[in-house]
């Protein structure tokens, strides 16, 4: 179904920002590495979401950005998957999680 | 005539100075002194052939010629301002040549007995051989830049000299103080030769001097105050000799410099340093002449009150070399007078010539004087007059050289010092009669104060001595003999012939009216010294309680030190260097200090960033980014 | 109110709701639950848009595998039961700032520009194009980007393995 005629891009659009920029404010404000995370991952599916509506609205002939998200995704799990043994090793050597105990690059 | 073997006689004891300064600790027992004097007969004798050959054959119509063997370009600044390294013979720096060889190499045979077994004595021979060398280029500098770097060669050797003993609080103060008020003085010679060269672009003596050059020739020149613009440039010049000549109110220094030792004192103190002030005048003797008189005349009273003032100071002191001092000044002075009151060519420049001549025999009486005292104080073992007397029994070849050279500076014809003074008054007589009278006067208090010395030293009473004193060696007595023959025979050098004002001789005559008078007051001025001193008694006393006043201020050199001391410390620390230092600590390092504390503050606020905290870097990271959006879309707007 | 509408609206309240709840909530296991629903709305967009097998994959990926991967990590590493730590006041504002900011900036930029929709005429989106796709080393091929991401996946496999080991291994 053709969603050209219901709702206008920009709907779509400005969902994506909202969602991207809570994404941000969780990676800011939170301080256990996984909900850090979790932001991450908010902020990654707001750009699929941005994509694809692109791709729908403006590109119908074409997949780029349905291709462009299948990657991101396969890629936001990879990444995942790193962040994931990262922590838990970090979890092995400072027995915390907490973003504030992790800070030995400092000045 | 070749005269290219006199670039030996200058760089002889140059490398005399760097052989001995680098090998001297190597060389045992007398080796550096030996080799320091086998340098110097060497070009002693040069010298003396040199002079030979000057005067027999340089001779003309004009005059004696001047012959620049050397004259080098060593530095080239721009097309205007060049300095050239040479050497110029005239009469005037070949009569230098001979004396200050002559009495160079008697002070280092002398020394030879006299520093013997001191330690440091290669380094003495050493400086002895710098000194000579800075002495020499300076006598035969062809231009005013070359002597202006000789002049501070020889201010650095005499300052080496006299604080030889460094290891005395006093000889390395002495020597301090010699070298600032000298260099003081070399302000003013400076000044005066960059206003002078500014004008004729040149620092070449010939074209200085010569009579249709641009300085003579065009002598209407600027005023500044008052005064022509080469009056200024030549009185400056005259205080950078007055510095080295130690003219009033400069000569502060020369008493304090007898911290040296005595053969030292002979050398530069006496015979060659301090006579450096008079050469300079007679080198630029045109200049003064023609240009600006008014500078002759600062320069005859400021001569004239030196030697007055030296002679009274000299009356009352009981360190023998600071008498012998003070009588240098005196000295000194008349040559200053004499110049000062000279005219120029022929007859007229009598005075010039006496001034030469005195320079001459002064020389050599002089350093007999010195080294005859030294030789006293290496038998006695002290300085001062009290501890001796009646050394004529124990010492009789210094005693009869003493006393010789005594009676030359008293005038007592037909000894040299006889002569050259009586020319001195003849030219002060021609000129004006107060400075006549005055010199007249300073060679009686002359006679007194010299003979007083004598009695003091030969008769008077014998004091208990530790030890007898004994005559010294032949390496020190020598030197006085043959100083003693020149001081008898140098009268009779016929200087009218050879150095004078323009080169050409002229015709003296015995005047009679003048040295009959002057005679006298030599003769009683010996015997007011023999009534009070030939035998120990009290009158000395009594006449110094009569006139405490006055002998207290004259045997403290009429408290000039302390006025000195009071000016530098109350005057220019209090009010000039203290406020310098303060805003030097306060308001420039102030400013550093507070480039390097605002840094270091703003270092630690941004260091502050560098948290460790990644939220802090995703936080700057994602601001930066919307601020940069923000700005572009303003831009755009 | 047409249908998709009504459908999008939901939607999209649903993703920002959660979406906030999930990054405000003081309990660990709960955030994550709500991120597992955000991703779920956003399945059911992609859905909406014709992307079916994007939708698949977004399920089977992300609400099956990497919120999988996050509790798994939340129970191996911190208490669940325990609270989470407030934010910092200062962090707090400063994100505040930047978030409301950033928002309203690519806002006010998206509402001004009028797109140009596309006029030719829809790609089919069902697997044999994709797939087609996929395999294609022409110009608009997808054959590199795939080997491309085999290989990071793999790499992604090693890396975390190594990572993650006990020391005396």
């Amino acid at each position: 179904m053709n969603l050209q005629s219901e709702i206008p891009l920009h709907y779509m659009l400005v969902l994506s920002t909202i969602v991207f920029f809570v994404g941000l404010m969780g990676v800011i404000i939170r301080r256990n590495l996984i909900t850090m995370l979790m932001g991450i991952e908010l902020m990654l599916n707001a750009v699929n979401i941005n994509f694809v509506a692109f791709n729908h609205y403006l590109y119908p002939n074409r997949l780029e950005g349905h291709f462009f998200a299948l990657i991101i995704m396969a890629i936001a799990a990879a990444e995942a998957a790193i962040a994931i043994a990262l922590i838990i090793n970090i979890y092995r050597r400072f027995a915390t999680v907490s973003v504030d105990d992790v800070d030995e690059l400092k000045y | 005539m070749n005269y290219s073997f006199t670039l030996i006689i200058l760089l002889l004891p140059l490398i005399t100075f760097f052989s001995l300064g680098l090998l001297g600790d190597r060389l045992k027992g007398q080796l550096a002194g030996v080799a320091g004097t086998t340098a110097l007969f060497i070009i002693t004798t040069l010298s003396y052939y040199t002079a030979y050959l000057y005067f027999t054959t340089s001779n003309s119509e004009t005059g004696f010629s001047s012959i620049e063997p050397f004259n080098i370009l060593w530095l080239s600044f721009t097309d205007s301002l060049q300095i050239h390294l040479g050497i110029l013979l005239d009469p005037l720096s070949v009569m230098m040549l001979v004396v200050i060889t002559t009495v160079s190499l008697m002070v280092h045979i002398y020394s030879l007995g006299y520093m013997k077994g001191e330690k440091g004595f290669q380094r003495y021979y050493a400086f002895l051989s710098l000194f000579t060398f800075s002495m020499l280029g300076l006598v035969v500098a062809t231009n005013i830049f070359q002597m202006y770097i000789f002049w501070e060669l020889v201010g650095v050797s005499s300052y080496l000299l006299i604080g030889f003993y460094y290891e005395r609080p006093s000889a390395v103060a002495a020597s301090k103080k010699a070298f600032i008020v000298t260099r003081f003085a070399d302000l003013g010679f400076l000044i005066g030769i960059l206003i002078l060269s500014f004008n004729t672009n040149t620092f070449d003596f010939s074209i200085l001097t010569s009579l249709d050059g641009p300085v003579i020739a065009s002598s209407t020149g600027a005023l500044f105050m008052g005064i022509s613009v080469t009056t200024w440039a030549m009185i400056l010049i005259f205080m950078g000799g007055a510095g080295k000549s130690a003219m009033f109110p400069l000569h502060i220094w020369l008493p304090d410099a007898m911290e040296g030792p005595t053969p030292v004192s002979a050398l530069i103190h006496a015979a060659t340093m301090v006579v450096a002030g008079v050469y300079l005048v007679a080198r630029l003797f045109p200049i003064y002449s023609f240009a600006s008189p008014d500078a002759l005349e600062v320069i005859m009273y400021v001569g004239s009150f030196t030697s007055l003032f030296a002679a009274v100071i000299a009356c009352t002191q009981l360190d023998i070399k600071r008498v012998l001092a003070f009588s240098t000044l005196s000295q000194i002075g008349y040559m200053m007078v004499a110049l000062g009151v000279s005219g120029y060519g022929g007859e007229a420049g009598v005075g010039y010539m006496a001034s030469l001549f005195h320079l001459f025999t002064h020389a050599f009486f002089k350093a007999l004087l010195f080294l005859g005292a030294g030789s006293v104080i290496h038998a006695v073992h002290s300085n001062l007059m009290t501890d001796m007397g009646g050394l004529r029994k124990h010492m009789p070849i210094t005693h009869l050289t003493f006393l010789i050279a005594c009676l030359t500076i008293a005038g007592i014809p037909p000894l040299s010092g006889f002569f050259s003074k009586d020319e001195i008054l003849v030219a002060a007589f021609e000129h004006n009669k107060l400075i006549f009278a005055v010199q007249w006067l300073v060679a009686g208090i002359t006679a007194f104060y010299m003979f007083r010395l004598y009695f003091n030293i030969f008769w008077s009473h014998t004091p208990a001595y530790h030890h007898t004193p004994h005559e010294s060696p032949i390496t020190m007595t020598g030197p006085l003999m043959f100083l003693a023959l020149a001081s008898i025979f140098a009268g009779f050098v016929p200087f009218h012939e050879l150095v004078t004002s323009d080169g050409k001789a002229f015709h003296t005559e015995f005047h009679w009216m003048i040295a009959a008078p002057s005679i006298l007051i030599a003769i009683a001025g010996i015997g007011v010294a023999a009534f009070l001193y030939y035998k120990k008694n009290t009158r000395p006393e009594n006449i110094a309680i009569r006139l405490s006043g006055v002998y207290t201020a004259a045997f403290r050199k009429f408290y000039i030190d302390e006025l000195y001391l009071f000016i530098t410390h109350k005057v220019i620390f209090n009010l000039i260097s203290r406020p310098v230092a303060w805003f030097d600590r306060h308001v420039v390092d102030a400013t550093m200090n507070f480039i390097g504390d605002t840094t270091v503050f703003f270092s630690g606020a941004i260091k502050k960033m560098q948290s460790g905290h990644m939220q802090v870097y995703i936080w700057f990271f994602a601001s930066g980014v919307l601020l940069l959006t923000l700005i572009m879309m303003m831009n755009h707007v | 109110m047409t249908g998709p509408k009504i459908i999008f609206f939901v939607l999209a309240a649903t993703i920002i709701v959660f979406s906030i709840l999930s990054i405000s909530s003081r309990k660990i296991l709960r955030a994550a639950i709500f991120l597992l629903f955000v991703l779920v709305a956003m399945a059911g967009l992609y859905y909406m848009m014709n992307f079916q097998f994007l939708a698949a994959v977004q399920l089977m990926l992300y609400a099956g595998g990497i919120v999988v991967l996050i509790i798994f990590s939340i129970l191996l590493t911190s208490q669940i039961d325990s609270k989470l730590s407030s934010p910092k006041q200062s962090h707090l504002l400063a994100g505040a700032v930047t978030a409301v900011g950033g928002i309203v900036l690519a806002s006010v930029t998206i509402l001004q520009y009028v797109f140009k929709p596309g006029v030719e005429p829809a790609e089919g989106t069902d697997m044999r194009t994709i797939g087609l796709y996929l395999m294609d080393t022409q110009v608009h091929g997808y054959a590199l980007p795939f080997e491309v991401i085999s290989i990071l996946l793999l790499a992604a496999l090693v890396g975390s393995i190594f990572i993650a080991q006990k020391k005396n291994l």
